[in-house]
């Protein structure tokens, strides 16, 4: 905090954007939601513990999706779990973003070809805005997918909603 | 401990069209399909053997060339440390047997991944439904003959 000590000498007023200030309040403090469906849940049960320690970014697993800003899809995606993933996604409240933790997740992994039971990426169902590739990805590299979402959230203005944009285009297409 | 032949005769007071396979670990006893529940009791109650253990129980498909299809049976025996394969052989187009779960429970969630993946019908189970695909799964997944269907509540399955 040394360099907001700084800052509040005179007067403690701080002059900003506020999509800077909201989108530094986002991006310190993604809450992921608790929920693992494959060996990659262990790797992200890893990067909570004290030797990675995910919680010096702000990123605490909340053991809900109704106060859960990020989702970690970590394994495998069957077609049975799909609705689910699905529902889970949908109960999150807005802004609300989705890594994809593995090849699983991101393509399908090893079942690519033969896996007749698995969803060949978690983008088939909901919206990604991180993949993170390994098999299964180190903790480093989660880490180092949470700073690109940093890096995502930090370019995001209120002014251009990604979801209002969306829906626009969408009205636009059924008119 | 019950020899695999006198295993073997007392199948076979019971069946008597049994074959053997002895080349098979551990050795298997053949026997037609509609013997499966007085074969399985009689072991399962005889003093002499005992098979108080059903430690898996699977299903084969041999392809559309040779049309047939096949459950296994291992059985175990707890006191005389011993243990059998039983085989039936069915008609791959109808693939009916009687289900055991009356004689070891255990066969219930065996007998329900057999009906997940090769679907054989097992008459007289208590509840056979899939056991680890969505209800709603089309065909049968380890049959030889499979083919995914191309989409699953509009995801689609190809990669």
């Amino acid at each position: 905090m040394g360099l907001l000590d700084h800052k509040f000498e005179n007067g403690g007023i701080i002059i900003t954007k506020a999509d800077d200030l909201l989108n530094w309040a986002r991006l310190s403090s993604m809450w992921p939601m608790t929920f693992g469906i494959a060996c990659c849940a262990i790797e992200f049960m890893s990067t909570g513990t004290s030797v990675y320690d995910m919680d010096r970014f702000g990123i605490a697993p909340f053991a809900s999706p109704r106060q859960a800003d990020v989702m970690i899809v970590a394994g495998t995606v069957t077609f049975k779990m799909a609705d689910r993933i699905k529902r889970l996604y949908e109960q999150m409240p807005e802004p609300r973003y989705v890594i994809s933790m593995g090849s699983c997740s991101n393509c399908g992994g090893p079942y690519w070809q033969h896996g007749y039971h698995v969803v060949k990426g978690v983008d088939r169902i909901v919206p990604v805005d991180i993949y993170v590739p390994g098999c299964p990805p180190r903790p480093e590299a989660l880490i180092g997918g949470f700073l690109k979402l940093q890096e995502k959230i930090r370019n995001e203005s209120l002014r251009a909603p990604k979801a209002i944009e969306r829906l626009l285009e969408n009205q636009k297409q059924h008119a | 401990m019950p020899e695999f032949s006198q295993l073997v005769d007392i199948v076979k007071r019971i069946s008597p069209e049994t074959t053997t396979d002895e080349k098979a670990s551990p050795k298997a006893i053949l026997i037609p399909a509609q013997n499966i529940i007085k074969v399985c009791t009689e072991l399962h109650q005889n003093p002499e053997t005992y098979f108080d253990m059903l430690s898996c129980l699977t299903g084969i498909d041999n392809g559309v060339q040779a049309n047939t299809m096949e459950v296994v049976y291992n059985l175990y025996s707890i006191p005389f440390n011993t243990g059998v394969m039983l085989k039936m052989v069915l008609p791959r187009e109808n693939p009916v047997i009687d289900s055991v779960t009356s004689i070891w429970r255990t066969a219930d969630w065996h007998e329900r991944e057999a009906f997940d993946m090769l679907g054989i019908k097992f008459t007289g189970h208590p509840d056979l439904r899939r056991i680890l695909l969505p209800a709603d799964w089309e065909g049968f997944p380890l049959r030889k003959d499979y083919h995914h269907q191309e989409y699953y509540r509009n995801i689609k399955v190809e990669y």
